[in-house]
């Protein structure tokens, strides 16, 4: 999978599964559960010492992961459509609210243009749509040099500086 | 007002550079047309019937008289030397090549504007009240918390992608002239028990297909507060409003689907997690916008100069547009003047190039260079002496811009309709000018006085039909442009929603209906009551008569309207 972090395309081996009969047997590999899976077959899951990754999307509460934060070092946020922004407010929750330190990546239809405000909101991987070119969406990570309020990034209301 | 530092104007002009780079991504066809819709929607950038709409954004409503004179090279050089000033103070080109739009955004960039997030579904220009800053019934300026709300609702990255577009407006007055109650967020200006002023908020008003009326759900909010508050509002709707349903997805449903108690629950457990977080405002940030609103250099001599009386006395025409278009101001010896959009031989709204140069130009000699577009789609100059008030009437003569019309029938709120819309049923400026042909006399509209006609062009209400005294909405009947009219509404201190008088009318008909509820209006009305008072004492029924005089025909028939 070619993802954007760190402002560059890496290669990584995460696989995503978009879906998984909770009975099914988990395949080899770092793979991306959906998160009814991982409620499914929580017990059992939680018998290994290594972290797992989920994903999920609007429809699912923040909350619902309360308990389970420090089991995952990967939370991906799908973003359905574009103009589904739902997921925008589940990483601020994430990072800002619940203290969640792990990765956070964007899925779905994720475009160039929505890359600098998923990045304000905390996430810190991109999965940019398989027919675009991730390197040449960098540069949206520059398209602001200033913002005008705080938010996940560490940014301060821009009045602060004046 | 408000003046850009370095920081605002880096912001729009990376803004300027970043939309570039979008549309030549789309032109080159690496952006697809319906992966580029959102992203000049966020720029205020619609493709229209017949051309594309750019709208630009006019913060809270006002303008330098540089900045009116960049609106009017625009229209001259990019569009069809005239643009419309819009309900929400903002100013819309009708005809710009979509090509052109980032250069016109490198212009408005040049004298501190943009486009940003006039479209889309996103936090749009707060809007305010039009005599803010000069009215005698004010308790404080809004203008400062306009300009807070509106750097941080600029680009929010949360809130970029909402359920749907979201509206708030700010009144600090105690007559409302910002239809605070009809937006998805209202906030009022209010004192406390103990002298403190703060906020009353309101939430979940609108119009469109499923008109509300806002509801408060916090009566005081400190001003420090009211990002923090703003943020949790927008949080609980970003997360649960409906996304399913274009139609269903306003604030105003998720609020009614709550109800009152369960959804201001929502926003104050959010509310307790953020508010004391870097969205506190600080006292120094509030005082330090407020500098920007400070009263004007006026003339402490101002009301010394009896020249205005005297005029009045002298010449009628005048005296007429003085009893209109003049508003009074808090400081005496000044007044707001009023500039009529309404001429009867125009689209309500609209301004030309040359028109715009000539009020900048008259801001500048008599109003301190600046310029307010109000709700009703007219031009303020707000501070004019009233020893300048004849010459500048005679000055605004001179351009069509003096009609007497302020606040009466022709004075009429209207939406671009199917002249200009892609989304409109029917036309609204035909009917406008209709009205106008039949209601030239201006003594019978003195003697009606004052009454508010708004008027859309289709069900989603950009001409606030809803809150018309008279609201007029087309529709397509089987392919024929009909009209529903409502009695009674109001977008003010007393808003409420109109009532429909019947079914649908043709369009010949329009402008003879409004005459026989005028003239329902003269039989029944009591000494000094305006058509709203004479309507909400009588009822509907004189005024249904008068217009469907067989059998009542049954509402539903006609629900499909």
């Amino acid at each position: 999978m070619r993802v954007i972090k760190d402002k560059a395309v890496v290669n990584d081996d995460w696989c995503l599964l978009r879906e998984l009969d909770n009975d099914a047997s988990i395949p080899e590999g770092n793979v991306i559960l959906p998160f009814a899976y991982w409620q499914a077959n929580r017990d059992e899951l939680l018998k290994g010492d290594t972290k797992h990754a989920v994903w999920i999307d609007g429809a699912i509460e923040t909350e619902a992961l309360l308990d389970d934060l420090e089991h995952f070092s990967m939370i991906a946020l799908d973003f359905p459509a574009v103009k589904d922004g739902r997921s925008y407010s589940h990483a601020r929750l994430l990072r800002d609210r619940y203290g969640y330190e792990g990765e956070l990546r964007a899925i779905g239809d994720v475009l160039h243009d929505q890359l600098f405000f998923l990045k304000r909101c905390g996430i810190d991987s991109y999965e940019l749509r398989a027919d675009k070119d991730p390197e040449d969406a960098l540069r949206a990570f520059d398209d602001f040099t200033v913002r005008y309020q705080a938010a996940a990034d560490g940014a301060v209301p821009i009045y602060k500086l004046r | 007002m408000y003046k850009y530092d370095n920081y605002d104007q880096t912001i729009v002009d990376e803004r300027v550079a970043q939309f570039r780079d979008q549309t030549e991504r789309f032109l080159a066809g690496t952006l697809s047309e319906e992966e580029y819709r959102p992203l000049r929607l966020m720029n205020g950038l619609y493709i229209q019937r017949y051309a594309p709409m750019l709208r630009v954004a006019i913060p809270y409503g006002l303008l330098s008289s540089e900045q009116l004179r960049m609106l009017a090279h625009i229209s001259r050089k990019y569009d069809k030397g005239y643009a419309h000033f819009s309900t929400r103070q903002n100013i819309q080109y009708n005809w710009p090549a979509l090509e052109t739009a980032p250069d016109i955004l490198a212009d408005l960039a040049s004298v501190e504007m943009h486009a940003i997030q006039t479209s889309g579904n996103n936090i749009r220009n707060t809007t305010s009240d039009q005599f803010a800053g000069i009215a005698e019934d004010e308790l404080e300026d809004p203008r400062p918390y306009c300009e807070i709300i509106r750097q941080w609702s600029t680009f929010h990255p949360e809130f970029s992608f909402l359920p749907r577009k979201f509206k708030i407006a700010i009144s600090g007055a105690t007559h409302d002239r910002a239809a605070v109650k009809v937006h998805d967020i209202g906030l009022y200006l209010v004192e406390n028990d103990v002298g403190e002023i703060g906020f009353n908020v309101f939430v979940g008003g609108g119009l469109g297909r499923t008109p509300f009326i806002g509801t408060s759900i916090r009566p005081f909010l400190e001003k420090q507060h009211i990002l923090s508050y703003l943020e949790a509002i927008l949080r609980v709707y970003n997360r649960f409003g409906r996304r399913d349903n274009i139609y269903k997805a306003r604030i105003k449903i998720l609020f009614n689907a709550l109800g009152k108690e369960d959804f201001s629950r929502q926003v104050e457990e959010e509310w307790s997690h953020i508010r004391d977080s870097a969205l506190k405002l600080d006292q120094k940030e509030i005082d330090r916008v407020k500098g920007f609103f400070a009263a004007p250099d006026y003339d402490k001599n101002a009301a010394d100069n009896s020249s205005f009386e005297t005029a009045r006395e002298s010449n009628n025409a005048f005296s007429n547009w003085a009893k209109r278009n003049l508003y009074p101001h808090k400081v005496p010896g000044y007044k707001a003047v009023v500039i009529s959009l309404k001429a009867p031989d125009a689209a309500p709204g609209d301004a030309t190039d040359e028109q715009m140069d000539h009020i900048a130009a008259l801001a500048d000699q008599y109003s301190f260079a600046e310029i307010v577009v109000t709700h009703d789609q007219n031009l303020i100059l707000q501070n004019v002496k009233q020893s300048d008030l004849f010459s500048l009437w005679e000055k605004l003569t001179e351009k069509n811009l003096a009609t007497p019309n302020i606040g009466l029938l022709t004075d009429m709120i209207c939406c671009p309709g199917l002249d200009f819309c892609a989304l409109a049923s029917a036309g609204s400026i035909p009917i406008a000018k209709q009205i106008n042909e039949k209601f030239n006399d201006m003594d019978y509209l003195h003697d009606i006085g004052d009454i508010k006609i708004k008027m859309s062009g289709c069900v989603n209400a950009c001409g606030h039909h809803h809150v018309g005294h008279i609201g007029i909405l087309g529709v397509d009947k089987k392919g024929e442009e009909h009209y529903q009219l409502t009695l009674g509404g109001s977008a003010e201190s007393d808003a409420c929603l109109g009532d429909r008088l019947g079914p649908s009318i043709p369009k010949e008909e329009v402008a003879n209906i409004i005459a026989k509820l005028l003239d329902v209006y003269v039989e029944l009305r009591q000494e000094e009551e305006r058509f709203l008072d004479t309507y909400h004492r009588v009822g509907i029924t004189p005024f249904k008569e008068s217009v469907y005089p067989k059998a009542p025909v049954k509402e539903k028939v006609y629900a499909s309207n």
